[in-house]
């Protein structure tokens, strides 16, 4: 076991969007790539100046939306035609106008679903545990600070040259991150 | 915004706030203020009517639901009346959280989060009455498709299988929908909360949130996403509801209109309904910053065009009754004009055609005061017409010989009652521990929040 901890990165703090938004731009140009940026709300400049791509998440949606119409659709019709066929005012078995409505609730439903799950797994929430909450300060980063971790795992990471750069990009204070 | 469009708007945030002064407002009011003695009256007594509620369905387990007014003809009355008026009020909390989201109206920010609570604890409102009104609520199950040792499915070309599905998607992504714009807010709560109990319960309910970029990007998206098919959601929800009437073909209810006409008197009676709680809540939390003039005159804006539409549902259903030279179909605006439920339709286009006419005028537009008394008047409207479509159309149908009357009972009063005191006790216990308004939301439409220029043109060089 070893007697002082690991560290996660390097933090810095910055007042405002712009600020942070500059910073990291310049870090992703220095070469860092395992970063990451943390802000109280979203700022879209943020996400591309991490270099990030995008999110799978509409495709996965996409495919929860047509799972539930076409599971929906299923039902109804091996309900009404096959598992159980009676005779309503004369209508065929399968009445598909009359299976619209639900078929359209269930494509809805999970689509609707598949979107907040599929967030919330790409995220990896609910995540109880993260280093960068060592940070006293990081408190701040749901309020109205602005937050640039450059993690240890990056191989440009080096603790005095790292440290050295992110002090050259006007933060509030530079902090390490145990983890 | 304000600036851009002309001087006369007030803004959509009082001035001089920043991403602190947001933040510790709107939280403090959950973490620090004192919770006030009129925070404790006002939820023991909707809690005092919620227990009314309680004894109401209790009674009715045990009776059944002959302890209610409603009877062959009337076999639908006050319930499916507060069922449609409930879930009516639901739709203006999706409407601006999803619709006003897709059309980028900034001013939705302030008032969405406690909207979208008001849709949750209606719908929950709502989905009690059909609940019990199935008389053996015991069985509600039945109406889910599960397989069975009965060997039977549910009858899915009807439309109250219809509406078991529209209505319980809308309450499971009404309520997707409110907690992930929780999410953000939570981890703010977490991190602010000075008790230990507040920061495990928030911070359990945050599910470890730290506002990463990678995080927000795909929050966005889902966010928007759930927008964009909460969106045809809402309008599905009322048409379907309002073709568990159309697709009979009782005289007065079997009409092409009701779908669109449903929708526009949902909204309309939702924004009546947010209006009634934000402008009583505004004053008590001294949030005008946040809710200004300008949010209260907006939706006075949707509730007077909603408010046309509906009128112009109800010319049609005259025109139409006429035109269709039915005699049952003539006969049902002249029973609404001279039956024995006469006083109450002329109360109802009293208070749904001719009140809110005053909103035409900005000054009437810009008093709190008689925003909220006109939307009290269209809240009222809005229920009576309910009552209307279902209890005229049913008590006086083909037959003369099989003309009825209804009447409501002690427990159909107490049961609607109850279940605003269910809503109202909700409403108080959400203000007092959920932050009411989106901080984060707010966070983004002040002005410090938008990355200058010149970083841009940093990325373009580099």
């Amino acid at each position: 076991m070893a007697t002082t901890p690991t560290l996660y990165g390097l933090m810095a703090e910055f007042e405002d969007p712009t600020t942070l938004v500059a910073a990291t731009q310049h870090a992703y140009r220095e070469g860092y790539r395992s970063m990451d940026a943390y802000s109280p709300f979203p700022i879209e400049e943020l996400h591309q100046a991490l270099g990030s791509h995008h999110t799978r998440l509409p495709l996965i949606v996409l495919i929860g939306g047509l799972c539930g119409c076409l599971g929906g659709y299923g039902l109804q019709y091996w309900a009404a035609a096959i598992a159980y066929p009676i005779n309503v005012g004369g209508k065929p078995f399968h009445s598909w106008p009359n299976f619209i409505p639900i078929t359209f609730e269930c494509t809805i439903l999970a689509a609707a679903l598949a979107a907040v799950f599929g967030m919330l797994a790409l995220n990896g929430l609910p995540m109880p545990y993260h280093p960068v909450f060592n940070v006293p300060r990081f408190a701040l980063a749901s309020r109205n600070r602005f937050f640039l971790c450059i993690e240890a795992r990056d191989p440009k990471f080096d603790l005095e040259k790292t440290r050295k750069f992110l002090e050259t990009l006007n933060p509030r204070e530079v902090t390490t991150v145990a983890d | 915004m304000a600036a851009v469009t002309g001087t006369a708007k007030p803004p959509v945030i009082a001035p001089g706030h920043t991403f602190s002064t947001v933040t510790d407002k709107i939280s403090a009011i959950v973490l620090t203020r004192k919770t006030s003695l009129g925070w404790y009256a006002g939820f023991g007594l909707s809690f005092l009517l919620t227990l009314v509620l309680f004894i109401s369905v209790a009674y009715l387990v045990v009776k059944g639901i002959g302890i209610w007014g409603n009877n062959i003809p009337v076999g639908w009355a006050f319930e499916i009346t507060n069922f449609v008026w409930w879930i009516g009020i639901g739709h203006a909390g999706t409407l601006i959280s999803a619709i006003l989201l897709l059309l980028k109206q900034t001013w939705r920010t302030s008032i969405n989060r406690f909207a979208e609570a008001m849709t949750l604890f209606a719908v929950a409102c709502a989905g009690l009455f059909p609940a019990i009104h199935t008389g053996r609520p015991w069985l509600d199950y039945w109406l889910l498709p599960y397989p069975n040792t009965m060997g039977v499915w549910p009858q899915f070309r009807s439309p109250i299988m219809w509406d078991v599905f529209a209505v319980s998607t809308y309450a499971t992504v009404s309520a997707l929908f409110w907690y992930i714009g929780l999410i953000p807010d939570l981890a703010t709560l977490r991190d602010r909360s000075q008790s230990p109990t507040g920061r495990v319960v928030y911070g359990m309910l945050a599910m470890g949130w730290r506002g990463s970029a990678h995080h927000w990007h795909r929050y966005e998206t889902a966010y928007l996403l759930l927008a964009g098919i909460a969106t045809p959601l809402v309008v599905s929800v009322h048409t379907v509801v309002s073709w568990d009437f159309s697709i009979a073909i009782l005289p007065g209810w079997h009409a092409t209109i009701f779908p669109p006409y449903f929708v526009a008197g949902a909204i309309y009676s939702g924004f009546a309904m947010v209006l009634t709680l934000a402008i009583p809540i505004r004053a008590v939390y001294g949030l005008e910053d946040f809710i200004t003039i300008r949010h209260l005159q907006n939706m006075a804006k949707v509730m007077l065009v909603t408010g046309l539409i509906v009128v112009y549902g109800y010319m049609t259903e005259m025109f139409i009754s006429w035109y269709s030279a039915d005699r049952f179909e003539v006969f049902v605006p002249f029973n609404r004009f001279t039956g024995p439920y006469a006083p109450f339709y002329l109360l109802l286009l009293f208070c749904n055609a001719v009140v809110p006419q005053a909103l035409w005028f900005r000054r009437v537009r810009s008093s709190p005061l008689w925003l909220f008394v006109i939307a009290i008047i269209v809240n009222v409207g809005m229920w009576l017409e309910r009552f209307i479509i279902i209890v005229t159309s049913l008590h006086r149908d083909f037959m003369p010989s099989a003309w009825g009357r209804y009447a409501p009972t002690f427990w159909d009063w107490s049961t609607f009652i109850g279940t605003i005191g269910l809503f109202v006790a909700l409403i108080f216990l959400f203000v007092r521990f959920l932050p009411m308004i989106s901080i984060f939301e707010m966070r983004t439409i002040l002005p410090e929040a938008k990355v200058e220029e010149d970083v841009s043109g940093l990325r373009a060089e580099g």
